[in-house]
């Protein structure tokens, strides 16, 4: 085993891998919250139209677009053995679990990527899907603007997609902070302004994306 | 030492590693509330050996909180519910007469149960053998003011350095990651001139070795940190995150 390899399947390196690929996919959400947040110009989608095919069309986007990829299945396929891996270091469990020493959603990231995994697997059916693998947008029959509308006028998809805010808002609660943790970031000066900025983050970020369906589901964004 | 305290005890009895463990009920009575959990069970302990049985096996040492022996899962938190305490400085006043006490042993894979309580840590001591330790020349000890060393890393080495290796942190974890130990004991020695020397193979090795005796992994929920007695701090493993990644990219 070369000395890469071997760092990166210890303990330590298969964490560093959750966060830094925990983080590209922070820094992902970010471009893809304020592109999707232009529907709120509530022109008709004309704002997120354009927004949308510029990432569709320039090239640096789709390079970047294959990384995400590449990175979101390392953050995946990781998460899974890790969970496996680290489940199997008990094999007798407790009878007692006593009062909490941490909190739910920190002890839960795997149940909450599963959640956010079987949520994105219904995402990308519903638009990446389309707007990659058909001609409805390119051929001008359809926009992705009209697309989102069509989507949501149903509410099982809405709900969907709140539950799925929702995971996400607590998956990235406990890991924000957590990725900086395992980069070997924590110091006195920075953690706290780590801390708040993750907990901002991760409660703004999800409500401006669960705010999308609810808002073209009640017509409000026409 | 008479008190008034009668308890119902759940005990974790196990003959050996190969058997198959099972929860036993005791009744104690008189208990004082001035004991330490650990006298609690030497007054059973007395009755079972009176009564012909065999006795509850547990670790124990010092009864001071220093050696890091005592190891008791006390109604599903190690050490019990108090912060900043081993099991052996933990009193009876924590609990209420009347009350039933379930005692686990520490459960990891890497933590096998020898007998009832009692288990097998010396996967702690395989791991600071690996790389714990400075090699120095024997000889005259030197000058304690040789090496200038400023009074917050000492303060901070010696943070570290309280760790008493009982393992509650691989208890309280839910993937029984050794982290925080293997950790405390890489800072001790990365934050002091002394350690200085073989610092960039400590992490190394103390890792790999950690990896090798079957603890999970961190995942940064901070259980091991808020039930160790000694109050090892996360920006342990942090250090030791930057010690064994900048160790790998500079060793030879």
């Amino acid at each position: 085993m070369s000395w890469v390899t071997k760092t990166l399947s210890s303990s330590l390196g298969r964490k560093l891998l959750m966060g830094v690929t925990g983080l590209s996919l922070i820094a992902f959400l970010l471009v893809h919250c304020g592109i999707n947040a232009c529907i709120f110009f509530n022109d008709g989608g004309e704002t997120f139209n354009k927004a949308a095919e510029f990432m569709g069309t320039n090239w640096l986007i789709r390079t970047a677009e294959i990384g995400l990829f590449l990175g979101l299945i390392v953050h995946i396929v990781d998460g899974l053995l890790l969970w496996k891996s680290n489940n199997e270091k008990r094999p007798v469990k407790y009878a007692v679990n006593g009062a909490a020493n941490s909190t739910w959603y920190s002890r839960s990231m795997g149940l909450l990527g599963t959640l956010l995994l079987i949520f994105l697997v219904i995402h990308l059916r519903h638009f990446w899907v389309v707007s990659r693998f058909t001609d409805e947008i390119t051929s001008g029959k359809e926009t992705l603007f009209g697309e989102m509308k069509e989507v949501f006028e149903n509410p099982v998809p809405v709900v969907i997609y709140v539950l799925g805010c929702i995971s996400l808002a607590y998956h990235l609660l406990h890991g924000f902070q957590s990725s900086f943790q395992s980069l070997g970031w924590n110091h006195p000066k920075y953690t706290p302004f780590i801390k708040s900025v993750g907990t901002g983050f991760a409660i703004i970020i999800p409500l401006i994306f669960a705010a999308m369906p609810i808002a073209m589901y009640l017509g409000i964004i026409k | 030492m008479e008190g008034n305290m009668n308890l119902t005890l759940k005990v974790w009895r196990q003959k050996n590693s190969n058997s198959e463990g099972r929860f036993e009920t005791y009744d104690v009575k008189g208990i004082s509330e001035d004991m330490s959990f650990l006298e609690m069970f030497d007054v059973l302990n007395e009755r079972l050996i009176t009564e012909g049985t065999e006795p509850v096996a547990f670790d124990h040492d010092c009864r001071e909180g220093i050696c890091g022996m005592c190891s008791m899962y006390i109604n599903g938190q190690p050490h019990g519910p108090n912060r900043g305490v081993t099991t052996c400085q933990l009193h009876m006043r924590s609990f209420k007469n009347g009350d039933t006490i379930t005692v686990e042993p520490w459960r990891a894979k890497a933590f096998p149960v020898i007998k009832d309580l009692a288990v097998n840590r010396s996967s702690f001591d395989r791991i600071i053998s690996a790389g714990g330790f400075v090699s120095v020349n024997t000889g005259n000890a030197q000058d304690a003011n040789a090496l200038p060393i400023a009074k917050p890393d000492a303060d901070e080495a010696f943070m570290a350095a309280a760790c008493i290796g009982c393992g509650a942190c691989v208890a309280a974890c839910k993937n029984a990651s050794a982290m925080l130990f293997t950790s405390a004991k890489i800072s001790q020695l990365a934050l002091l001139p002394q350690g200085q020397a073989e610092r960039s193979i400590r992490a190394e090795k103390m890792v790999a070795q950690m990896d090798e005796e079957g603890f999970g992994a961190c995942t940064n929920t901070g259980a091991c940190e808020a039930e160790c007695p000694k109050g090892i701090s996360l920006e342990n493993i942090a250090r030791m995150n930057r010690e064994y990644f900048s160790a790998v990219l500079t060793s030879k």
